[in-house]
Order: C-alpha cells, then structure tokens, then sequence
C-alpha cells in the first residue's frame, strides 16, 4: 500500500475517533454542568476540563480567555479555528477519505461526506439547548462508520490502518479522561461515598460508554480502584487501555513489514505492561504518574508507527540500527 | 469559405414535421405515459444522488476547494447501431493516423519531408517535445486514451471539433451517468436493448497493460493525480479504484538509477505504466517546469530510457493543437492511405492574411478559438457576444493573431432535455474515449455533453454545460 494512503487511511481513523471522543467529554460536562456548582468548584473549574483533556486550553485562553460553558462548547465543537474541534475533525477525516477515496469503499465514503454536509447544515442552527443532541449525533456517526467499515471493507492492511488509527487514538483518550479526573479517584478530603464524588465517578464512567459495564462487573459501590481497573487493565471493556492496544498489537502483527520491527516491539511492550500489570502496582506508582507514562509511550509508539509506515521512506539507503532506543 | 446558416439545426428525436423519429420512438411513447410530476422528482432524486456520492468537480476561479455539481440531464441521448458503427470506424481511423504522426514527427519525419506538413509549423510548436525525438514507445502509441469531440450537424454529418490528445477527461460521467440512470429508470432499460459501456475500466487496463515496456510481463500500473484539488480528481479517484490500481500524486514516487519507485508500507516498489493525468509541463521539475511540485525529478530520464511508460505519452499535444487539427484529414490519407471518415470543420488560419480579413471582417457570425486554449475558456461565439465583446475579442486577434483559429458558428445537433419549462431540445456535442494499445478499442457510446440555456452553443461544463447518457441501441 502507498505509504500516503496509509497515512490518511490512520489520520481519517483517528479524527473520527477524536470526534467522538471530544462530543463525549463535551456531553459529560454538560451533564456535570447541571449539577449544584458547590459539588464541583466555580464555572471556569468545571470547564477546564473538557479543555484540558482534549489539550486546546491555550488555544481557548488566547481567543475567550476564562473557561466558560457556552464558549467551551462552541471552541471544542463548532469552531474551524481550533484544529481540534469536532468540526475540523470531522473536515479533516473528510479531507483525509477524499484523498484515498480509491482505497475506502464507497459506502465508508458516503458515510464520510454526508457526515461532513450534515454537520454543515447543523452548524448554521445550532442552539444552547441542541448541544446535547449534537454529541448524540456525533457518536452515531462515528459508530455507523465504524459499522459500515467492517461491514464493507476488505479485510487487508487497509483496515489494519483504519483500526490502528481508532484505536491508538481512543487509548490516548481513555488514559487523559482518567488523567485530568484521576483526583476524583484518590481518596479526598470529603468522605468516600459521598454524593459528589458518586456522581463524578458515573459521569466519567458514563464518558467512556462504561457505567453499565461495571454495574455488571462489580455489582457494588464505585470504588476508584475498581474504576481504574476497569478502564485500564480490563480487557473485556472496549475503551480500556489494554482492550485498545489488544487491538493496535494485533493491527500491527497483520501490517506486518521488516520496517514494522520496532513499533511491533513497542506496542507488545505496551500491550504486555497491561495484560500482566496489577491494579496495585498502578496506584503505588501513583494513577497520574502511570497515565503520564502511557500517553508518553502511546505518543512514541505513534511516532514510530508513523516513521515506519506512514512517511516516504527511501530502502536503497541502509535501514538505521534502532537498538539504541530501547531503553526506556 | 462561407458561414453556415444557424437557425436550422438537426433536431436528433424530431424530424422536421414534428414526428419523433424511429430510434426515439419508444422513449417518446414511456414519456408520454409518465405520471406528472415523475421527471422533477427523478431529477431531484439524480442530484441528491451525485451530491451524496460526491461527484463534484472544481471550478477554477471559484473560491479555493469548492467543489460543484455537473448539471446532469436525465433525458438520454440516442443512437442507432448503424450510425455507431460508422462513427467508430471513422474514429479508429483518426486516431491510428494521429498516432502514426507522432511516431514519425519524433522520429524520420517522413510527413514533414513530403511536404505535407512545415517543419515550422511541427518544431516550432511549443507542445513539441524535443526530448521524444528518437524515443521509442511499445505499440509505437502516444496518444492511448484519445477523446474526440464531435458534433452533429445534419443526420448523416458529423465534424470533428477537436481532439484531445493530452489528459482528456469526462469518462467516469459517461459511466455514473449510466450507472444513476440505471437506478433511477431501470424500466427504461428493460425496453431498450442499450449496449453496455460499464467494462470501459477493464478495457482501459488492458490498453494500460498493453502499453508497459516489452520486457514486462506484469506491469505494475498506477494513476497519477495532481492531487485531490484538480478539477477531475474524482475521476482520477473512480478509474484507480475501478481498475484496482494505486491513486498516485508526484510526492509519492521517486527515481533511483532510472526505474520509477512508489513508496509503499513495504518499502519501494517499481512502477512500469503510469496514467498520467498531470499535463506534460509539470511531470519532471528537472525536465520541463522546474517550479513544479506534482512532478517526479527524473522522471523523463526514467520514461527516455524505457523503464517507464507514461499514458499519454510525452509530447502528444503537438497533435492535438487546433493549428495541427487542420492537417490531421491529411495525415490519414498519408499514413493510411484512406480517405478520411469524419470530417473536420471548415477553419480558417488566422495567421495566413486572407483568411485573417475574411475573419475580421465576419466576427460577428463565427466562433473564434485560442490555438492553444481548451475548455471553452478564451473563446469568443460570434453570434451570442455583444459589441463590445467582439470588439474586445477583435483587439487580441490584432495582438497575435497567429494563436487564433475561426469556425462557422456550427448548428449542432439538439438532444430532448429537462429544462424548467419541460422537455426541450438543447444543443450537443459527443466526446468518445478512443483506446490505442496493441489494438483500437472503445465502447459504444461516449459523453454527451448539452448546452442548458436555449440557444446556447456552449457545452463546456466548466461554461455552465451539463451531461447525458449516450445510449447505442443494439440492433
């Protein structure tokens, strides 16, 4: 495969995916946002999150300056100017589709661009009270596209950079919703159980699509061992850390490929920390240490991926050693 | 020469009496029992259809990226068997003469030693390549996708407009506009023995196939784009994927020791024929124009040396040039040794004086054309422009007016169409996709492209032109 159409078949993945992903954490502070404030600190507090999570604060800052939820929401959603905004995720992946419209299926296409026209036609009456609607219709997008591509597509390398794309993007939303809530996680100053806390811990579950789940798992109380668990080292959960690099390991075995070496061994040294890893060793290095660690390694293991496959690599010249990169 | 008369025009489903004519007869009689109503809803049905699938194209001088429906017409356009079968001999036989010339003009130049032919007018065209003198291609084909414009303009009467022998485009309208007809009136066709045009894709890999150097015997085929914001990039985009090759652009091929490699997720991997569709200037920056960036540097080394086969070849715009045009019912007498098929339109030179005072003295009946122009742009039509217009015109011709050629103002031939006001005959022209490789193939059928506006002469879809399905009836 052409290393550029790789290259957008990963990126059109993993801006779909990044879509969603922001109309999540966008939904749960909306839903956050209509609890009593006292529970969670002022305005500007509640919304730095979304911000901090999805790492535009700075962006936010210079154009509107304190957080607040009406211009939060329309910086992360609607904005053209924040690259990273719902909308110009959504023009990117239609961007990236329409380069390589030869190497996606029609269906996968159509899916793309009526996306894309749609969300031009809401964008021009969009409203306060739409918004919660709006995150909706992003997931249903983006899970009718992951739908239409595994129902149509030939299961080649193709695919493979489709779902290396997803879910090395959605591993790297998991570990920075956790990262900016892990201090809801640690034990508090209020008491453990409390209303507040209760209620944060189902917001962030629900972000991830995961409350259900552990309601089926646990059948008890939300502890926050027990919810770190479950987003990182439970592999049954389809937006835990280890259930995603299951997928970007496997994804990268089938892609295969004697440049590959390195990001295959990156991504099993990954894979094997949280398939053998222990809820306890997690805490005891500290949550936001051991999530700090993870996006550094994800952000490497994407780098690699992208020097070994995705960029113009010229093979007449002798392929460097990398051994000296394997200390980390 | 005089001007042809523009009122009467050959109207292609109605004879003069107003009786629809026999080939249009079972079309006529399906629209007379239409529901009212039913062609709106179907037209609103084909557009949403073309959005969704996003069959744009770009239009230069509109704000960068926007991308625009060709207007497509949903009343057919039709041919009888016969009259096909004529046409397609008479375009084999150009394009076998056309070929045939620019295999001499870059080799012996037998054409120009007869004296049929000035060296001037050949060498000093700027479209002749002189880097080709010499070379030698398989099949000795330059020109493997040729797209011939014709027009109608009596029953029996067909011209020849031009011929484009560089990167024609429009083929993949001709196949989504039979494909959306087909969804749209499947009863239609169940009615009509229409001839398939669908395997064109498989056809032009084989021709593609055809063409690789000698040497090869599986010939690794990719289409080459200028990128996703050329005005046909869908089509680029539609024909790699039909033909299940790569989609190419300039960045993603590199030269190393004269053999042409793609960058691949497996490393470098050679490419034997590219269908180019990125015009001659800009493949080579080392070559031709050094601030190109879709190019490939060292890419006409590669193509030279026989490593590479580039469809079209290098240097056959010299061929398809509206001054070369004149001598092309020439070239077949000479290479063929056939009296010519399809006539050419009667044109005057506007660098010889005494066709340069007749012009001037009639602008207002002809159509005047850029020698080197194509897509409509930068022509005038005598009888649709206005006084200043033609004035205007009148002063570019003085400047240079050797980079001009006229025409009589053609009555083309007018097809059934939708317009807001009903079925109504609009002008068209025909451009069929003429395959050379070790044989001559094409489909039956082509792309109708039809004038909107009544009266109009323009079918350019970069004008404000639309498109039809062009049907050839089995006998």
């Amino acid at each position: 495969m052409l290393s550029r159409t790789a290259d957008n078949l990963f990126w059109m993945a993993r801006h779909i995916e990044r879509a969603e992903n922001t109309a999540r954490v966008l939904d749960v502070a909306h839903r956050s946002s209509l609890l009593p404030l006292d529970m969670e600190g002022t305005e500007a507090y509640l919304w730095y999150a979304p911000l901090n999570i999805t790492g535009c604060a700075a962006g936010y800052e210079i154009k509107y300056g304190l957080a607040r939820a009406d211009t939060v929401t329309l910086y992360m959603a609607l904005d053209p100017d924040n690259p990273s905004s719902i909308y110009s995720c959504l023009k990117s992946a239609r961007e990236n589709a329409r380069s390589v419209r030869g190497a996606i299926t029609s269906e996968m296409w159509e899916v793309i661009n009526a996306t894309w026209l749609e969300l031009n036609r809401l964008v021009s009456r969009m409203q306060r009270e739409k918004f919660p609607d709006f995150f909706d219709w992003v997931k249903d997008r983006s899970h009718l596209f992951r739908g239409v591509t595994l129902g149509t597509i030939l299961k080649d390398i193709a695919l493979s950079f489709v779902k290396l794309g997803t879910f090395l993007e959605r591993a790297d939303n998991t570990a920075r919703i956790l990262d900016v809530k892990y201090h809801i996680l640690l034990p508090s100053v209020h008491d453990v159980g409390g209303a507040a806390d209760y209620y944060q811990w189902g917001a962030l579950l629900r972000s991830v699509s995961a409350f259900e789940a552990y309601r089926k798992i646990y059948r008890d109380g939300i502890s926050p061992r027990r919810v770190a668990e479950l987003l990182i080292l439970r592999d049954d959960m389809p937006r835990s850390l280890h259930a995603c690099m299951n997928e970007v390991e496997a994804a990268l075995i089938d892609i295969n490929g004697s440049s590959g070496r390195e990001a295959r061994r990156r991504a099993g040294e990954q894979h094997a920390a949280l398939h053998f890893g222990l809820i306890e060793d997690v805490f005891s290095q500290g949550l936001h240490e051991y999530l700090t660690d993870f996006l550094e390694h994800t952000d490497l293991l994407g780098r690699e991926i992208g020097n070994a496959y995705l960029s113009r690599r010229d093979h007449f010249e002798t392929i460097p050693v990398r051994g000296s990169m394997q200390v980390q | 020469m005089n001007a042809k008369p523009t009122k009467n025009y050959f109207n292609e489903m109605r004879a003069e009496d107003g009786a629809v004519r026999e080939i249009y007869r079972r079309y006529a009689d399906w629209l007379a029992d239409l529901p009212d109503g039913t062609l709106e809803r179907k037209c609103a049905e084909a557009e949403l259809l073309f959005r969704r699938l996003g069959i744009t194209f770009a239009v230069y001088g509109e704000a960068a990226g926007s991308e625009r429906l060709i207007p497509f017409d949903i009343v057919p356009r039709i041919f009888g068997a016969g009259e096909w079968r004529r046409l397609e001999l008479g375009l084999k036989q150009r394009v076998r003469a056309l070929n045939a010339f620019l295999h001499d003009i870059y080799h012996d130049q037998e054409i120009i030693k007869a004296g049929v032919i000035s060296a001037r007018q050949v060498l000093d065209n700027v479209l002749y390549r002189r880097e080709m003198q010499g070379v030698d291609l398989p099949n000795q084909v330059y020109a493997h996708i040729a797209g011939i414009d014709l027009v109608r303009v009596a029953e029996n009467d067909f011209y020849v407009l031009e011929d484009n022998l560089r990167t024609p485009s429009g083929v993949s309208y001709m196949l989504e506009n039979r494909n959306t007809m087909m969804r749209l009136f499947p009863e239609l066709f169940a009615g009509h023995a229409v001839e398939p045009v669908e395997h064109y894709p498989q056809m032009l890999l084989e021709t593609l196939r055809e063409a690789a150097p000698t040497h090869v015997s599986d010939p690794v085929i990719v289409v080459m784009t200028p990128g996703s914001y050329n005005s046909a990039y869908f089509e680029h985009a539609f024909l790699a994927s039909q033909m299940g090759v790569e989609l190419v652009e300039g960045q993603d091929l590199f030269v190393h020791q004269r053999k042409v490699y793609m960058y691949t997720t497996d490393g470098p991997q050679q490419v034997h024929v590219i269908y180019r569709r990125v015009d001659d200037d800009f493949l080579d920056p080392l070559a031709f124009r050094p601030d190109s960036t879709l190019g490939v540097p060292g890419l006409l080394d590669a193509y030279c040396s026989g490593n590479v086969v580039l469809a079209n070849g290098v240097g056959a715009g010299v061929a398809d040039d509206k001054s070369t045009y004149l001598y092309v019912p020439e070239m077949i007498r000479f290479y063929l040794g056939e009296a010519p098929l399809l006539s050419n339109v009667p044109t005057w030179r506007l660098s010889e004086q005494d066709d340069l005072k007749y012009v001037l003295a009639h602008l207002p009946e002809l159509v005047v054309k850029e020698v080197q122009g194509s897509g409509g742009y930068g022509m005038l039509v005598g009888p649709t422009s206005s006084k200043a217009e033609i004035e205007a015109y009148r002063q570019r011709i003085l400047a240079e007016p050797a980079t001009f050629i006229a025409q009589p103002t053609l009555a083309l031939s007018a097809c059934p169409t939708m317009v807001e006001s009903g079925v109504a005959p609009r002008h068209v022209d025909l451009r069929p996709f003429v395959l050379s490789g070790k044989e001559i193939r094409l489909v039956p059928g082509g792309l109708t492209r039809v004038a909107l506006s009544e009266g109009s002469l323009v079918v350019n879809s970069s004008q404000g032109g639309g498109t039809k399905d062009t049907w050839v009836l089995e006998d």
